[in-house]
């Protein structure tokens, strides 16, 4: 996790080699083709934006990254390991994090303890240490609840530290989704819509803590995301899909002006 | 005004994290564990030892078991009492066949015991949830109440399937009146539910609760769903297994398996439900309420002049449980315990009215 | 060899019943749902209350219609106090509501009709009867045919009748029901109502069968491991699991009972359906569950 002190109006930061390689995925559902033939990769230390039109299959790539969905076909290399199937836990032991669309956080705890919980695999929950807390896990309880608090500073919810993350409205909830992911110190960040259902001022704090996560941290970041204005500003690299299949790939402005996404989005061809 | 907590800073986290972090709480348990150890034993008469405070102890332990389960990691269980009768038929036969063992290690064996078989019948956690591991830990209920009824080793081979239990005795000394008894029971009982409540506070109660609200969600930050659940079942019947153990040995005087039955399971559910899930004081507060309905139920009546006979008075109960059931889980799911927390709150301001 | 098969055809026709009361859990798990624990509770009310009423001098019909009558007001009742004020919880937690439901009926319908066991006499004929050689329960038979044809109407209803179909919207998502204007609490009062009819039925048969008796909301337990193997959502599924859970108890109990005391009869079903549970969670003919994040 290196510092670099970067001006945000004048990317490129520090790119790396390549950290997730994806390779020709195929994913089916019964009858329903929701990928095919997908390839692409993501970089260390750089934002990578995935658009498309509804329906296109972007939230599957994420699930497939994640270990949710198992694809039919194809590879998936990360960190220079080619991986078999695997279960969402182990994409987690392996510096994998991820916020959902539809905010998949613990209802019933507070926010700090959602914070927590991404904090699971840094530490060690034997039945005995933990029974008699006194000792070593309070240390460790301690220990980490610092560290949370930093995200928490950094994410700026200090105020609702212990109110059930059921109360919050929307946009808390997703910053306490992002803080949740953080607090796992990930490797790569995968973001599904985080912005959703924000207004203009929330989309701008969203953005500046996700820019300054990557300064920061220099944590890579893959996110799906609507606002063209958002993925245009702030990814370094985008690539576009359509009904399962990428369309496009490259930087934003590539993207922007290649007719054939613009087709897709306008719809001219369907 | 009495309840303000103006002028408590938590100055480290440490504070933050504790037990009872606001002054007056702590001063209040500390308070009830000096009552119930020094004064209780010295003031109550044997009726309340023996057939009020000790069982309620009892229920109590095994609500914490049931809670852990149901409230914490979000797993219905209607196989409490057959975990009880694993744990009071382990220890009966620990104590009749290796004579003047020690008692605290035959509660604690019998724990374990019941720690394996509840893991053994916790295994279809891992394809159902919902009602569908309900039915599942009806099938424990079931064949274990069968297993301690039929199989004639259990009870020794004793003719009527009724055995009592022996005697305790702890390094030489026997406890035998209630008094004793009462303490045993209350030692145990305390420590093990300040051994559960530094359980949930920390990870592993995260990481129950993330199961319970979101199990899908809680494999993204690396919970492995079925140890999760596992361990959940495990320390559930370990101490469902020892209450079950000293409700044999320290409240009937005597091991027998329809102590254990259906009812009983759904006993402690009713108390866990009504205490509040996911509470270890709601554990407590569900246990007395539980324990005292009864008692009320048949007293009150007569308060008013009215004469019911002993059918009509469990129809009644069964009335009264039921709405409460229902009245509780449409008004405060958290049971007792929030309805404590809120009377609390209001504390902070009253007498004054703003 | 014969006897082989009078146990088989026993424990079959034995199944049926559990089927009767099955099908009640399946109707209100379909239309909203609900696992409703008090399905057997609801037999045993509705058994006691048509045989109080005998009792006290109705006759057949009149006592009939006034159960099917209570039953209407019963859905009503539970669709106002419990379901209306609970209806964004989980699942789990109106699962337990119905427990609380379970419990208060029993109360209630024993406080108003007793406890004792009371014989209903319908006139079904009993006795044994020959059918290729083995000797079979006319009684029996009728409760297979009765059951039946509620499966066949139950079925009929829910896929031909408009109100069929707008219960199976209900089942699927409530909110978009709602959105095209079926109107949900209806549709409950409905669906409670049917599975109150039916548990009447059930208690009848259960009734004359045993006597009307509080053993009777226990034996409904048992439906549960006969939707499990069933399926929960499958009306055909509640028949079929009922008959395997019927005859593996007879079987068992006869051929492998004697080796352990008896008595496997009060956990068979269950572990049964503890196994399906592992492989194959849907039951037979139930909807594969899948959960999306």
């Amino acid at each position: 996790m290196v510092d670099a002190a970067l001006d945000h109006a004048a990317p490129p930061r520090r790119i790396g080699q390549v950290l997730l390689k994806v390779d020709n995925i195929t994913l089916s559902f019964g009858g329903v083709r929701a990928l095919s033939g997908v390839s692409l990769e993501i970089r260390e230390h750089e934002i990578f934006a995935i658009i498309g039109p509804n329906g296109a299959g972007k939230s599957s790539m994420l699930n497939v990254i994640n270990g949710f969905y198992h694809p039919q076909q194809g590879t998936i290399t990360y960190k220079g390991v080619t991986r078999g199937d695997m279960r969402p836990y182990d994409a987690a032991r392996q510096g994998i994090a991820r916020t959902f669309q539809n905010i998949a956080l613990f209802k019933g705890m507070s926010t700090l303890d959602n914070i927590m919980t991404g904090r699971l695999l840094k530490m060690r929950s034997d039945l005995l240490t933990q029974a008699l807390y006194w000792g070593p896990a309070e240390r460790q309880e301690i220990e980490h609840r610092r560290a949370v608090e930093r995200i928490i500073d950094f994410l700026q919810i200090e105020a609702i530290r212990k109110v059930p993350v059921g109360k919050l409205p929307y946009g808390l909830q997703k910053r306490v989704e992002l803080a949740r992911a953080l607090a796992a110190e990930p490797d790569l960040l995968l973001l599904d819509e985080p912005m959703a259902g924000m207004n203009i001022e929330e989309k701008q704090d969203m953005c500046r803590f996700v820019l300054d996560v990557n300064d920061e941290f220099g944590t890579t970041i893959a996110l799906i995301e609507h606002d063209m204005g958002v993925v245009m500003d702030i990814s370094d690299r985008v690539v576009v899909l359509d009904y399962g299949r990428k369309i496009a790939d490259g930087t934003p402005d590539r993207v922007r002006n290649d007719p054939k996404v613009i087709e897709a989005y306008l719809g001219l061809a369907h | 005004m009495l309840y303000r907590e103006a002028g408590q800073f938590k100055a480290s986290y440490a504070a933050d994290q504790a037990i009872f972090p606001i002054l007056q709480d702590r001063i209040g348990a500390i308070a009830i564990l000096a009552v119930a150890f020094l004064v209780v034993p010295f003031a109550a008469n044997e009726y309340w030892l023996r057939t009020i405070l000790t069982p309620f102890l009892i229920y109590a332990l095994a609500s914490i078991g049931l809670n852990l389960l149901t409230g914490y990691a979000g797993l219905v269980s209607l196989g409490t009492g057959g975990f009880m009768a694993v744990g009071a038929f382990t220890a009966y036969n620990l104590a009749i066949r290796i004579p003047g063992l020690n008692v605290v290690v035959v509660f604690l064996l019998a724990g374990l015991v019941a720690a394996c078989v509840g893991i053994l019948f916790g295994l279809p956690s891992l394809r159902i949830k919902g009602f569908y591991l309900a039915v599942a830990t009806l099938a424990a209920q079931f064949f274990l109440e069968w297993l301690f009824s039929h199989v004639p080793w259990f009870t020794n081979d004793s003719s009527s399937g009724v055995i009592s239990s022996p005697e305790i005795v702890m390094f030489g000394f026997r406890f035998s009146g209630p008094v004793s008894r009462y303490l045993l029971t209350l030692t145990i009982v305390a420590v093990l539910a300040l051994l559960a409540k530094n359980l949930v506070r920390g990870n592993i109660g995260r990481s129950w609760m993330a199961i319970r609200d979101m199990d899908i969600a809680a494999e993204i930050i690396g919970i492995r769903p079925l140890r999760t659940k596992l361990l959940a079942f495990a320390v559930s019947s370990f101490y469902i297994g020892i209450a079950g153990a000293l409700w044999a040995f320290v409240y009937l005087g005597s091991v027998d398996p329809s102590a254990f039955d259906l009812d009983r399971s759904f006993q402690v559910l009713f108390m866990v439900i009504i205490g509040g899930l996911g509470s270890i004081l709601g554990s407590f507060l569900g246990a007395a309420f539980i324990l005292l309905l009864p008692i009320l139920l048949s007293n009150l009546p007569e308060l008013f002049g009215v004469h019911i006979g002993t059918a009509a008075g469990t129809n009644l109960e069964f009335v009264v449980f039921g709405t409460l059931i229902v009245f509780f889980l449409i008004v405060e799911p958290h049971g007792l315990a929030r309805l404590w927390q809120i009377g609390k709150e209001k504390l902070r301001l009253w007498p004054f009215p703003h | 060899m014969e006897f082989f098969f009078e146990v088989l055809i026993g424990g079959l026709l034995s199944g049926v019943m559990y089927s009767l009361v099955a099908l009640g859990f399946v109707l209100i798990f379909k239309a909203s749902g609900v696992f409703n624990f008090a399905q057997g509770a609801m037999v045993l009310f509705a058994a006691l209350t048509f045989v109080g009423l005998l009792e006290h001098g109705f006759a057949i019909w009149a006592a009939a219609i006034a159960t099917i009558v209570t039953m209407v007001v019963l859905a009503i009742v539970v669709e106002r106090l419990v379901l209306r004020p609970l209806v964004n919880q989980e699942q789990i937690i109106m699962f337990m509501a119905t427990i609380g439901i379970a419990y208060f009926l029993n109360g209630i319908g024993q406080a108003m009709w007793g406890a004792d066991v009371h014989p209903l006499m319908l006139g079904i004929p009993q006795g044994p009867v020959d059918v290729l050689g083995i000797q079979i329960d006319k009684f029996d038979l009728i409760a297979a045919a009765v059951a039946g044809s509620l499966v066949a109407g139950l079925a009929f209803f829910f896929q031909k009748t408009r109100i069929g179909r707008a219960l199976r919207a209900v089942a699927d998502d409530h909110q978009a029901a709602m959105s095209v204007g079926i109107p949900l609490k209806q549709i409950w009062v409905i669906v409670w109502t049917a599975a109150g009819i039916v548990a009447f039925v059930a208690g009848i048969m259960w009734g004359s069968n045993l006597g009307v008796q509080f053993s009777v909301a226990l034996v409904a337990l048992k439906a549960l491991p006969v939707l499990i193997l069933g399926g929960f959502t499958s009306i055909p599924g509640a028949i079929v699991g009922g008959l395997l859970v019927g005859a593996g108890e007879k079987l068992s109990e006869v051929f492998l009972g004697p080796f352990v005391g008896g008595g496997i009869e009060t956990w068979f079903a269950y572990m049964l359906a503890m196994l399906f549970l592992m492989v194959r969670p849907q039951g037979l003919f139930g909807e594969r569950i899948i959960e999306r994040v």
